[in-house]
Order: structure tokens, then sequence, then C-alpha cells
């Protein structure tokens, strides 16, 4: 217990420091993408659904935030509420019409919705269409902390990326985790012990679509802009990348998925350039074929071989 | 009386016959789809990445081997179904006795990989190839201009999902098919070599999506990106009909494309999104889908 207490200080210390040593706009990004693939694990790691239309939430949530703050004056802070309440609304609306069917078909459907919400997106005006959203101003949170700075908007980033995780951690630890862990591991089980599995799923799923449009709605504030790029199929195939990488079922598996991910990403953007795609897709192979459980999985696994204790 | 609502009736009869081809391609898809589903239980996500593959192949045909059309038709679906066998033998082999989200994200991948080498190689502008001689032109039916290829396509596609239909329900090897679908190792107990049969069904499954590029090819715009943007609709197809049966299948696909055509001409600004919201209005009316049986 106490190794573990030290590893997550460490982590926060590392978390705090980091914009001292790190272009910080990059740290912001991966926060976001960190959150959001946080936010996916909870529904593919936790209960086992997989869902290829997260960047609908995510997008919808940037959007939205965008344009309250942009068009109608609102601060970032309310911005970042109105996106998330905005993912809310779509996650329970995708959520109703997904958990109607059983199975593989989840994934089919997500992306279908997802894919239904990008052309609405692409053709309405609020998102300006192909030119999306631009110069979205930071402004300031509660009137005096000014988010124009990039080290502020840094810190203001961590405690809503720490505000998701403790949420998502609180989550899988609490009764309700654990049944949508009875759900992933034995679904007609947990039917005959008398749960309401529908209801299970979809309590995880909004949950999840909440979380994953709060790190939308951060990002289009630390960008100032969003583009249809958010919301396009793409996103939600990165997002899948980000945590079975990292390792699905695992808490710090998609952070580092996402981190990993991201690097690459801007690393190899300029070098290789349309070769990034080829280059994801190959590591889904690699990933599917030999280390299923992802990075922080099979890491853990030969912590425990070695320590000589079981995971709990 | 040549105007419907204040739609001139020739272009009406374009627009259903355009949604008519989509619809084939829609049934073609599907059809494959829902063959690898019943064997494999895995969602072929590549499957769009297959069919933009036949299209560009058969253009590379024309233009590297001068090999026409009709010989890219007879090749390529093979040329596409003996890289299913590869990708069977080599990858999806391995995932079978796991979680069958597994081969889902694996073909995704495989989707991923093939799109970007072929956009990187041919960018993503259209390249252009011409209808072939013999269905150049247009037969005159009095009330419209249905042009040749169109006819030929909708034929073609017809004609090959009757095919597939008559071989898995009307001959001994699809008899042992659907006997290995429903129990594969009580048939492998008959002495039936199973795994070749897995292998066979992916390889035919994928070699229709070939064969519906090779028709596509002087159809529509050959590009990388074709595939994508099929795949997520022919998903919504799929979920609409449910993949119990392949005449279902069929109908779905050709219904939908129907749907789609009609839906240009009235309101058009929907035609991008009517077959989700179709699919959204199935799952609240019959979460099964039309044709699908509750498991």
């Amino acid at each position: 217990m106490n190794v573990r207490f030290l590893g997550y200080g460490l982590l926060l210390a590392m978390g705090l420091v980091a914009p001292f040593v790190v272009y910080p706009i990059f740290l912001m990004q991966a926060l976001c993408f960190a959150l959001f693939a946080c936010a996916f694990n909870l529904l593919l790691g936790y209960t086992g659904l997989l869902s290829f239309g997260h960047a609908a939430f995510f997008g919808a949530a940037a959007y939205t935030t965008g344009h309250v703050v942009k068009m109608m004056g609102f601060g970032p802070a309310a911005g970042i509420f109105a996106g998330t309440v905005a993912a809310v609304v779509l996650g329970s609306v995708f959520g109703v019409l997904v958990i109607r069917r059983q199975g593989i078909y989840f994934a089919m459907i997500t992306l279908a919705l997802a894919q239904l919400v990008y052309f609405v997106f692409l053709q309405s005006s609020f998102t300006g269409g192909e030119d999306g959203i631009q110069g979205i101003p930071r402004g300031h949170f509660l009137w005096i902390i000014n988010l124009g700075d990039d080290r502020k908007l840094y810190y203001f980033v961590l405690a809503i990326f720490l505000f998701g995780f403790v949420l998502i951690h609180r989550t899988i630890h609490s009764p309700f985790g654990q049944v949508l862990k009875a759900i992933r591991e034995n679904e007609p089980r947990a039917i005959s012990l008398g749960y309401d599995v529908n209801k299970y799923k979809l309590q995880a799923f909004v949950i999840s679509a909440a979380l994953s449009g709060l790190a939308g709605a951060t990002y289009a504030i630390v960008f100032t802009f969003v583009t249809l790029t958010s919301a396009d199929w793409h996103t939600s195939g990165d997002v899948v990348l980000m945590t079975l990488l990292g390792g699905m079922g695992t808490v710090f598996g998609p952070i580092v998925g996402a981190f990993a991910l991201v690097s690459l990403q801007s690393q190899l953007a300029d070098k290789v350039g349309s070769l990034v795609t080829v280059i994801m897709g190959g590591m889904f192979i690699v990933c599917v074929l030999l280390f299923r459980n992802g990075v922080v999985g099979e890491l853990s696994g030969l912590y425990y071989r070695v320590v000589g204790k079981r995971p709990d | 009386m040549n105007q419907v609502f204040g739609v001139p009736l020739p272009a009406l009869f374009g627009q259903l016959m355009l949604g008519l081809v989509n619809g084939c391609f829609y049934a073609m898809l599907s059809l494959g789809l829902a063959i690898i589903f019943g064997m494999l239980n895995i969602i072929n996500f590549a499957h769009g990445a297959l069919y933009m593959m036949g299209a560009v192949f058969t253009w590379i045909a024309l233009e590297q081997f001068g090999l026409g059309y009709w010989w890219a038709l007879l090749l390529v679906p093979l040329v596409i179904a003996l890289f299913g066998v590869v990708v069977e033998r080599t990858m999806l082999r391995r995932l079978y006795k796991l979680d069958n989200l597994y081969g889902l994200l694996l073909t995704f991948g495989i989707a991923l990989v093939m799109e970007g080498l072929f956009r990187h190689r041919y960018g993503v502008s259209g390249l252009p190839y011409s209808i072939p001689d013999a269905f150049a032109g247009a037969f005159n039916l009095g009330f419209m201009f249905l042009p040749k290829y169109r006819a030929w396509v909708i034929f073609a596609s017809l004609a090959t999902c009757f095919a597939t239909w008559f071989v898995i329900e009307r001959t001994p090897m699809g008899a042992y098919l659907r006997a290995a679908t429903e129990n594969p190792k009580l048939v492998q107990a008959f002495g039936i070599n199973v795994p070749v049969m897995i292998t066979l069904t992916y390889a035919i499954g994928v070699g229709l999506a070939g064969l519906a590029g090779v028709l596509a090819a002087p159809a529509t715009q050959i590009s990388p990106l074709m595939g994508s943007n099929l795949i997520i609709v022919v998903f919504a197809v799929v979920v609409i009909g449910g993949m119990g049966s392949i005449l279902g299948s069929v109908v779905t696909g050709l219904g939908l494309g129907l749907i789609e055509g009609l839906t240009k001409v009235f309101y058009s600004q929907a035609a991008n999104t009517v077959v989700f919201l179709i699919m959204a209005l199935v799952l609240l009316i019959r979460p099964a889908g039309l044709f699908g049986k509750e498991r």
C-alpha cells in the first residue's frame, strides 16, 4: 500500500514539474487524449464494450465549447461545462440505441452513429463546416487566472485531468465498477444474479461519454480551434489504439498509450507524412497478435511474477 | 405527367438507378461480411479496404500490365481472395479462441495499413478508369436512358449474390458450410477439414469484396479512401438487416440503396445520413434487425 501511494505521489510530482521540462502544449494535448483514453477504457477495459464512435462525444463537446465560448462569450469553465453536458446528452441518445443490440454489433452501431454525427457537423452552420471554429478565446478562469499563459493553462488542464482520472478510479473500484467487471466476464451470469445489465451498460456508456466530452471540451480551449478531425472516425480509432497499446483494463495503461501515441504522431508527422496511418495500423496488428495486455498490462504481469503476488 | 412532386421523371429514375447500383455494392459487401461472420465469428473491418484494393488493382492491371476489364474481372477477385488466404492463415487464425472484438481490432489495423499504403502511393485524388467498350452507351427504355454499364453492374452483382445463395443453400459443400457454422467440432469429427473450410470461407467473402471493387472501378472514382467511407454504411446496412440470412442481406442492401437514391432527389442534405437514421429507427422498433433473430 505504501509503495502504491509513493508511486502516485511520484507521478503527481512529475505532473507538476513537467511543464518546466517539456513543451506545455504537447503535455496538454497528451493529457486531453489521456483523459479521453481513460474514459474509453472504462467502457472497453472494464465493461468489455468496444465503441468505435467515441470521437462523436469528443467532437460534439469540443464544438459546443467552442461555440459557447466564442459566439456567446462565456468563460472557459462554463464552456467546458456546456461541452460536457452536450456529450452527456449525445451519449444518452447513443447509449439508449446501442444497448438494444447484443455483442459485436456494439462496435458497428457506435461507428455508424458517430458517422451520422460527423455528417451533421459537416453540414450544419454552427460548426463552421469544413473550416471548423477558429480563434476560440482561452479567457480567464474565475476572472483572475489568465489562461492565455501556457503554463497556467497547463495546471488548469492538469486539474481537469486529475478530476476525471480520480472519478474513473473511484468508479472502477466502487461496487458499481465491480458489477461492470462481472458483466465483462460473464454477462449471462450477471443477468441471472439479478443485475439489470442494460441499465449498468447504459450508465457506464454515459459516464464514458461525459468524460470523453470533458476531454474534447478542454482540447478546444487548449488549441483555440475545433475542426472536423476531432469527430472523425480516425480519432475514434486513435483512442482505441491508445487503450490497446497501453493496456485495456489497467488504470495507467490508457495514459501511457496516449502519451506514446501523441508523441509518436508529433514526431513522425513531418518525417513520414501519410505513412503514419500505416504505422498505426501496424501497431494495431502487433498489439492484437503479440501483446494483448498492452505495455502496462505486460509490465505489471512481469512485476507480479517476480514479486510473487497476484494482482487483485 | 412527366414530373413527380416537381422532380422530372428521367432525373428521378436516373437517381433511383444510381441508388440501385450503390445498393448492389452494399448487398455484395454485406453478404461477404455475413458469410465471414457466420463461419469465423469475426467482423471483417478490412472489407472496405479490400473493396478499394479490388478497384485499384483493376486500374493497375490496365495501366501497368495492359490487362483490360475482362481480365481484371477474372483475376482481381482471385488476387484479393489469395490475400485473404494469407491474412487468415497468418493472423486471424490465432484469434479464434479469443473474444471476437480482437478480430475486429486486427482487421481494423489491416484496413488502416492497406489504406495508408495505397494513399501513400496513389494520393487521394481519383484514378480514372473508362467504361469498357462493350458497355459504352445506353439503352433507351422510353421513359429514361439506362447506361449499359449500370445495367451490367446490377445484373452481375445480382447474379453473384444468387450464385452465392445457390452454393450455400443448394450444394453439398454449402451444406457442410452451414453445418460447420452451427457446430464446427461435430463436423470436424465427421472427417471434414474445418480449418480449410474456414480459410476458404474467408477467401470467398473477401473475394466478393474484390469483385465489387472491380465492378465499381468504371462506375465511381477510384480512390484509396473509397473503402472506408463505404464500409461504415455497410455496417449500418448489416445492423439494419441482421446477419441471419443471405436473402436478407441482399434485399436490405438494394432497398437502402434505393432509399438513398430517393433521398438524393427529394432532400439531398440527408443523402449521407439517411441510412444511419434508418438504422437508429430499426434499433428502436425491431432491435434484432429486419431479418435477424434475437440471440
